[in-house]
C-alpha cells in the first residue's frame, strides 16, 4: 500500500518520492518493499527440492527479497521459456542447458553476467575450466551450481556371477569387451536374457561416441571455434566403429532392449552402461544388488570425459531492484554452501572445484571417478543440441539398422551437422 | 407463431414493437449465436488465418516476423524429410483405412448376428475407445519390446519364430504402429457399422429371401449398397483420422520421436518437431497449410461423393 503510494507519487513528484524513500528506508521497514523474482527449472524431483530449501536460506539471509520457484516439465521447458518472452513474462534468473546457450543469446533472452558482481579471474579461478563454454564475446553469460560428467556404471553381483572381480572393473576398451561378452547372456533362439552392455543410443550413448571415445581414438567433434565439424575423420570412423561393433561384432548388447538402458541396469539385466551423475540419485535406490562405478574405460591409456551442466543466467528483460535481487540469488546459489546442499539432494557435482576436489569427495566410490573424469572433460560448443543429438543418434541407428558403411554413415551426418552449424552462423 | 403473441411486446411500441416476428425470431437467433460465432471466429477461424499469413514470414517465436514469400513452401518441397514424411503419412492412409473399414465391418456384420452375450462383446469392443491415447500406446510399446519381456515376442518365440525388432526396425515400426491405431478406433468403427446395419429396414431382405437370394447376393446387392452414407462417414473419418496420427507414434517412439530413422514419422509430428523443437514457426505453419489442403480436400471429396448419390 505505502510503496505504491511511493511509485505513483515517483512519477509526479520524483525528488519528494525519491526523499520519502529514503526516510522509509531509514526508518528499517525495508520488508514492505520486498523484491519479488522467479526462477525457473525444469520439473525434476530431487532438483525442485534442493531448490526449494536453497531459496528458503537464501531469504532468511536477504529479507527484502522473495525468490518464486516456476517449474516446468523438462519437454515443454525451452518452450515455455520461449513463449514468455514473447509474452514479455521472462524469469529474472533461469536454469539452461549449456548447449542452449547460443539460442537464447540469439534470442534476447539473457543478458550477460555483470563484471563487478562476477568477476571473470573469479570464475576461471573457482570454476572447473567447461565453464568456458558459458562465454561468448569476452562476457560470460550464466553459472553453474552442478556439472555433470560421464562413468562406468557397473552391477557387481553380475559381475561375480560371471567370473570376473568386481572390485576390477575394465580398464580400457578392450576390457570391456572382455568383460561384457562374459557377462552376456542368450537363450537357446539367440535372445537376450541379460546384456553384457546396456546400448541406449538417444540418452548418453551418443555423448559417448560423439565427446568420448572420438577423442579416445585422437579426434576432436568440432572445429576449436565451433563453427565446423570435425568428427568426419578416421578417428570418428573408428569410435563409431567400435560403438557399433558392441551389438554388430562382438553381440553383448543390443540398443532398445529392456526399451531404456538405465530400466536394463536397474532391472539387473545389464552387466554395465555408460551414464552420467545424474543417475546416481536412481541408482541408489537398487536393493536387490550392488553396483560400482569406474572411470570411463580408456583406449590404451588415453582418457576423455563429456562434461555438461545447467547453468544460471539471469534474464535480459531483469533491471534495477530486480536485476540486483536476481545477481543476489544467482551468486548465492553458485556459492559453495549452495553447491554442498546440491551435491547431498541431488548429487550432482559441484562447479567449484574446491568443493568438488575434495579427499572426500575424490576418494569417494561413487563420486571420485566423476570428478576424476571432470579432470579431463571436453564441453564442446553446440548451436542447436536437440537437432545435433538427432544426427548422431540417426548415423548410429543407419549403421545399425541399415548396414550402412562406416564411411557412409559418418559423412552424411557431418554434412547435415555442418548445416545446422552454417544456418546458425547465418543468422 | 400465432399473432396471439405480438402483443406481449408491441406494447410499449419503439423500434423492436415495429419489427416483425419473423424479424425478431433472426435477431433472437443471432443473439443466441453471437456467442458462438465469435468464439469460432476468434478461437478458430482468426488463427487459421494467422497461420497462412506465418507461413510466408520467417517467424521464430522470438524476433519479429519477416516477409520471406514462398521461401518455406520451396524449401519444404526440397526437403527429402518432408518427402519422407509424407509418405509415412500416405502409408498410415492408405493401409490404414481400408484395412480398419474391412475389419470393422466384418466384425460389426457378424456381431450384429450374435445374440449371446452381444452386450458383452460390444462393450469389449468399444472399450479401447475410451483409453486415453497415450496410455494405450505405451501397453502396446511394451507389448512390442525384444525378449525377454516383450508379449508378442515370447508367443512367437513359443511358436520357434525368431524375435522380431517391431519398433526397433525402418520397415516393421510404421506397420506395427498402424496396428495399435486400427485397433483403437475398431470399436467406435463397429458400433457405428451396426448403427447402420440395424438401420436397413428387415423388409428388404425378408423380400430378399423370398425372391430366394443367397446370402452372399444379400450381402452385395443389399447390404453394402444401402450402407453406403455410413461407409463414406467412416472412410472420411477414419482418413481424417490416419492423416492426423500422433499420440500412438509419439508415445511410442518417445526415445527417438518419428524413427528410427524417421521411418515412422507423420506429417504432424514433424509440424510440432519444427514448431516446438526448433521454433521455426514461419517454416511450419508452411507444413501446417498444406496438412489443411490436404484435409480439405479429403473432406470437398467425401461431400461430391455423398451428394452424386
Amino acid at each position: 500500500m505505502k510503496f505504491a503510494t511511493i511509485a505513483r507519487f515517483s512519477i509526479r513528484r520524483p525528488l519528494l518520492a525519491a526523499a520519502m524513500a529514503l526516510g522509509f528506508l531509514a526508518h528499517g521497514s525495508g520488508g514492505a518493499q520486498a523484491v519479488e523474482i522467479q526462477y525457473w527449472q525444469y520439473v525434476f524431483d530431487t532438483r525442485v527440492q534442493a531448490m526449494t530449501e536453497l531459496i528458503k536460506q537464501f531469504e532468511a539471509e536477504n529479507p527484502g527479497i522473495t525468490v518464486k520457484q516456476v517449474t516446468f516439465p523438462y519437454a515443454d521447458y525451452q518452450t515455455r521459456i520461449i513463449a514468455a518472452k514473447a509474452a514479455g513474462r521472462s524469469p529474472e534468473v533461469m536454469q539452461l542447458f549449456y548447449g542452449w546457450l547460443d539460442t537464447f543469446i540469439a534470442g534476447k533472452l539473457l543478458q550477460p553476467l555483470s563484471k563487478t558482481a562476477f568477476k571473470d579471474e573469479d570464475i576461471e579461478k573457482n570454476f572447473f575450466a567447461i565453464v568456458s563454454a558459458m562465454k561468448r564475446d569476452g562476457q560470460y553469460y550464466g553459472l553453474p551450481t552442478a556439472v555433470r560428467s560421464m562413468a562406468l556404471f557397473y552391477n557387481k553381483d553380475m559381475f561375480q556371477k560371471a567370473g570376473l572381480d568386481p572390485e576390477k572393473p575394465p580398464q580400457t576398451l578392450n576390457e570391456l569387451v572382455t568383460a561384457a561378452k562374459a557377462l552376456a547372456k542368450r537363450d537357446s533362439a539367440g535372445n537376450f536374457q541379460q546384456v553384457g552392455m546396456a546400448l541406449d543410443i538417444a540418452r548418453q550413448d551418443h555423448n559417448w561416441v560423439r565427446e568420448i571415445l572420438l577423442r579416445q581414438y585422437g579426434g576432436e567433434s568440432y572445429s576449436a571455434d565451433g563453427s565446423k565439424v570435425a568428427y568426419n575423420t578416421e578417428a570418428g570412423a573408428k569410435a563409431l566403429e567400435f560403438y557399433t561393433s558392441l551389438q554388430k561384432v562382438h553381440r553383448v548388447g543390443q540398443e532398445g532392449f529392456m526399451d531404456e538402458g538405465q530400466a536394463a541396469f536397474r532391472a539387473g539385466l545389464a552387466g554395465m552402461v555408460v551414464d552420467g551423475t545424474f543417475r546416481i540419485a536412481s541408482y541408489k535406490t537398487i536393493p536387490s544388488f550392488k553396483w560400482g562405478v569406474a572411470e570411463l574405460p580408456s583406449n590404451d591409456g588415453k582418457r576423455a570425459n563429456f562434461g555438461s551442466y545447467f547453468a544460471n543466467g539471469i534474464g535480459a528483460a531483469a533491471t534495477g531492484e530486480k536485476l540486483a535481487a536476481a545477481e543476489k540469488f544467482l551468486a548465492f546459489i553458485t556459492s559453495e554452501k549452495a553447491m554442498n546442499v546440491w551435491l547431498e539432494k541431488v548429487g550432482e557435482l559441484p562447479a567449484r572445484r574446491a568443493v568438488a576436489l575434495t579427499e572426500a569427495n575424490v576418494k569417494d566410490p561413487i563420486y571420485g571417478p566423476f570428478i576424476r573424469g571432470l579432470e579431463y572433460a571436453a564441453t564442446p560448443p553446440m548451436v542447436d543440441e536437440s537437432a545435433q543429438r538427432q544426427v548422431s543418434i540417426d548415423m548410429i541407428n543407419s549403421v545399425l539398422l541399415k548396414d550402412t558403411p562406416i564411411k557412409d554413415a559418418l559423412s552424411a551426418a557431418a554434412v547435415r551437422e555442418q548445416v545446422i552449424l552454417d544456418k546458425f552462423k547465418a543468422k | 407463431m400465432t399473432a396471439t403473441r405480438a402483443p406481449r411486446s408491441a406494447g410499449s411500441g419503439g423500434v423492436w414493437g415495429r419489427l416483425s416476428i419473423s424479424t425478431k425470431q433472426i435477431v433472437w437467433a443471432w443473439a443466441f449465436l453471437v456467442l458462438p460465432v465469435l468464439f469460432f471466429a476468434v478461437v478458430r477461424f482468426y488463427p487459421t488465418l494467422e497461420a497462412f499469413y506465418l507461413s510466408v514470414t520467417d517467424w521464430d517465436l522470438l524476433n519479429e516476423p519477416r516477409f520471406v514469400g514462398l521461401d518455406n513452401y520451396r524449401k519444404l518441397f526440397a526437403d527429402p524429410l518432408f518427402w519422407q514424411v509424407f509418405r509415412n503419412t500416405f502409408a498410415y492412409l492408405i493401409f490404414g483405412t481400408p484395412i480398419a473399414i474391412v475389419l470393422s465391418f466384418a466384425i460389426a456384420y457378424y456381431l450384429d448376428r450374435v445374440t449371446f452375450l452381444h452386450g458383452l462383446i460390444r462393450a469389449l469392443y468399444f472399450l479401447p475407445y475410451l483409453t486415453t491415447a497415450a496410455a494405450m500406446a505405451w501397453v502396446w510399446r511394451w507389448f512390442y519390446q525384444p525378449p525377454p519381456i516383450g508379449v508378442i515376442n515370447s508367443i512367437l518365440g513359443s511358436f520357434g519364430v525368431p524375435a522380431q525388432p517391431f519398433l526397433r526396425s525402418v520397415t516393421q515400426a510404421l506397420p506395427a504402429i498402424m496396428v495399435t491405431a486400427i485397433w483403437a478406433h475398431l470399436g467406435f468403427q463397429i458400433i457405428i457399422f451396426m448403427a447402420g446395419l440395424r438401420a436397413i429396414p428387415t423388409s428388404y431382405y425378408e423380400a430378399a429371401r423370398i425372391d430366394g437370394l443367397g446370402e452372399g447376393a444379400i450381402l452385395t446387392r443389399i447390404t453394402i449398397p444401402l450402407l453406403k452414407p455410413t461407409t463414406v462417414f467412416l472412410v472420411v473419418f477414419s482418413s481424417i483420422g490416419f492423416l492426423r496420427i500422433f499420440d500412438q507414434v509419439y508415445n511410442m517412439t518417445s526415445n527417438d520421436p518419428g524413427g528410427p530413422l524417421n521411418s515412422t514419422k507423420p506429417l504432424v509430428l514433424m509440424i510440432y518437431q519444427t514448431a516446438f523443437s526448433s521454433y521455426q514457426m514461419g517454416y511450419a505453419a508452411a507444413q501446417t497449410v498444406v496438412l489443411f489442403i490436404i484435409l480439405f480436400s479429403i473432406s470437398m471429396a467425401q461431400l461430391w461423393i455423398l451428394r452424386s448419390r
